[in-house]
């Protein structure tokens, strides 16, 4: 086990390299001038480019830049915005918001998917379950800019449960929150439906009636147990997904996440500011997905890593 | 309807003098979108302690059916109990509550199933679920139950119990798998065993072990054991009395002797002819022509008459029903006494 994680670990090397270069070298290789329009009106002054063309080393080669680069990232030093302010402090102040949403919409995943999942499941063809169905379907194939919208008119100015946009709390963040995770919690409720459905006609399950279990432990215990063990590894995938920021929702919401600062970074040529974000996500996920293994492991026994 | 504690032991008034294990007339249907399945078509046997009754039959005949039925866990739906009765002592199993019901199985009647792997749950360890039964029947402690478990591993022969009560299904091979399925079933020291097919996914070495097991403890604790299976080399150490089913319903009964001896049913007589035997190595080996019916559409007469190289104009018109022939013995057909004696010759014309 031990041996498995750091072999996990080391592989994250070549990984984050690979990812990083690509990200490096496709924000810097776009076309088009990245000090253009900087300066307001006029044109930048002349000394102003040849001093950002060498605090950023872009008269080198690009694999130069590069390593340069990563020489830094590795001592820490994430650089600096155009404007001149530190990336890690706005990486560091955006980064809660981002986890904050990004766990608001894993606790509706879990609660209200589950439920739903394993409500239907037990009635099998009965309202709820065809209830289950239809508004899954209909979660699922509307774009998510358009439930947040409707959840901002609806939730927020209609009904006026709750705040139409970010205001700096968490309380702020339910809605949003929500919007952000209900294609997954639709996934989540199919998924434990099927699951559930699959395993109540199992074998085992049969086994644990004909040993006299009650029905409520025959559900409770045996067919629970098995039917959320994909259902929990495929929350904690989307939760890695989610703390990558949701440039979508953050945006309908006016939310200062990771997601927005990407979206700015990349609309405004920042290459420092988009690639250190992204390193940042990228072993975020990877971290997240190792665990996501780990926890898999831990809840089927039939899988070991060696 | 007489009424028992679901905590306590059932014992209704009439333990006594009733049968241990009494299937009447029981019959089951599965209703499908295709159509309605009659599975079991008036099955009717008893079970005494002590005694071991094989149902033989091929699949699809309905010998799992009604074990299912009475056990009380036959998919519904599409499986629906149609009539008859399931008598364990006297009371009626069918007409209970399910919270009653529940209480005799595992503690009453106890069933193995065919294949231990999927039959035994991946994410539990084997200890924590035979410890089960104790503790969710008898309320023992994690500790007593779990004495309680390693001692019925040893009891079943898995060797090293102790360090093994901890290990998940996985881990185990075929038989020792088998063999907890086996400690399971006889945790709560039931009355009656159900096996249905305890050997069937096993290696051949292995299953005369697991059937060796099976039968000394069946004589330790004097229990009633249905053996359900399709091997007649199976059931011929083992088994006091057969059943042989076809189509959902009994075609012959008597004792292991008298039906190797000469059987009294043209299905009977296939089937033993169908066995290999080492004195006929090289020859063909005889095999009863044609499929089992269609449980949707089981033919007017007698249901084997379309594979009967016996079959008369009377098979065509009349369903034979199951009759004694001689003490003891029950055949289902015409002709019976004619295949018995093996003069088949004579009522041909």
């Amino acid at each position: 086990m031990g041996r498995y994680v750091i072999r996990r670990l080391l592989q994250m090397i070549p990984v984050v390299i690979g990812t990083t270069f690509i990200i490096y070298t496709m924000v810097w290789a776009l076309p088009g001038d990245p000090f253009a329009g900087k300066c307001g009106d006029r044109a930048c002054p002349p000394a102003y480019i040849s001093m950002m063309t060498a605090e950023y080393n872009l008269d080198e080669p690009l694999l130069v830049q590069y390593g340069l680069y990563m020489v830094d990232l590795m001592q820490g030093n994430f650089g600096e915005t155009f404007r001149g302010t530190e990336i890690v402090n706005e990486l560091l102040q955006r980064y809660p918001t981002t986890v904050q949403l990004a766990v608001i919409a894993i606790v509706f995943e879990l609660v209200i998917g589950i439920a739903a999942g394993v409500v239907a499941g037990l009635r099998r063809g009965g309202f709820i379950d065809n209830l289950v169905l239809v508004s899954t379907l209909v979660v699922v194939s509307i774009p998510v800019f358009v439930i947040g919208l409707v959840a901002q008119i609806v939730v927020g100015v209609q009904l006026g449960w709750l705040p139409v946009t970010y205001d700096g709390t968490v309380y702020s963040l339910i809605l949003p929150g929500f919007v952000l995770g209900s294609l997954s919690l639709a996934y989540v409720a199919r998924l434990m439906r099927t699951n559930l459905v699959e395993n109540l006609r199992s074998d085992y399950v049969r086994t644990a009636t004909a040993k006299g279990m009650p029905q409520k432990r025959v559900i409770g215990v045996h067919t629970l147990r098995n039917s959320l063990i994909p259902v929990v590894t495929f929350i904690g995938a989307d939760f890695g997904n989610l703390l990558g920021g949701a440039i979508v929702t953050e945006g309908i919401f006016n939310i200062p996440g990771v997601g927005n600062m990407i979206f700015r970074g990349i609309r405004d040529r920042e290459g420092a500011t988009v690639t250190a974000a992204v390193t940042i996500l990228v072993l975020v996920f990877l971290l997240v997905n190792l665990f996501v293994d780990l926890l898999y492991a831990a809840l089927d026994p039939r899988i070991r890593y060696e | 309807m007489a009424t028992t504690e679901p905590s306590a032991a059932p014992r209704p008034p009439d333990a006594g003098a009733a049968p241990l294990l009494e299937v009447d007339d029981l019959h089951v249907e599965f209703r499908t979108r295709d159509g309605v399945a009659k599975a079991v078509n008036g099955v009717s046997y008893t079970l005494s302690e002590g005694e071991t009754l094989a149902v033989l039959g091929e699949s699809g005949s309905g010998k799992s059916v009604t074990a299912q039925a009475i056990m009380g866990i036959l998919d519904t739906p599409p499986g629906y109990v149609t009539g008859g009765a399931v008598r364990f002592r006297g009371q009626d199993l069918l007409q209970l509550p399910e919270e009653e019901r529940r209480a005799y199985r595992g503690r009453s009647v106890a069933m193995i199933f065919q294949d231990a792997l999927s039959s035994l749950n991946p994410v539990f360890p084997v200890g924590w679920q035979i410890a089960e039964m104790f503790r969710v029947h008898e309320g023992l402690s994690k500790k007593d139950a779990r004495a309680r478990t390693v001692d019925l591993m040893d009891q079943v022969r898995i060797p090293a119990a102790r360090e093994r009560v901890n290990d998940y299904p996985h881990q185990f091979s075929g038989g020792m798998r088998q063999r907890i399925m086996i400690a399971m079933s006889i945790a709560l020291d039931p009355d009656v065993l159900i096996a249905d097919e305890p050997t069937t996914a096993l290696d051949v070495t292995v299953q005369a072990q697991i059937m060796n097991l099976l039968a000394d403890l069946q004589r330790e604790r004097n229990m009633g054991m249905i053996l359900i299976t399709h091997d007649l080399g199976v059931v011929a150490d083992v088994a006091d009395t057969i059943e042989v089913m076809y189509s959902g319903r009994i075609m012959e009964q008597a004792s292991v002797h008298d039906i190797y001896g000469a059987p009294a049913h043209p299905y009977t007589e296939g089937l033993l002819r169908s066995i290999p035997r080492v004195d006929l190595k090289g020859q063909e080996l005889s095999a009863i022509k044609g499929l089992p019916p269609n449980l949707s559409r089981i033919p007017e007469g007698c249901e084997f008459r379309p594979r009967c190289p016996y079959a008369q104009q009377i098979c065509h018109d009349t369903r034979p029903p199951l009759l004694e022939i001689a003490p003891g013995r029950f055949s289902a057909c015409h002709f019976a006494q004619e295949v018995l004696e093996g003069d088949f010759d004579n009522a041909e014309q």
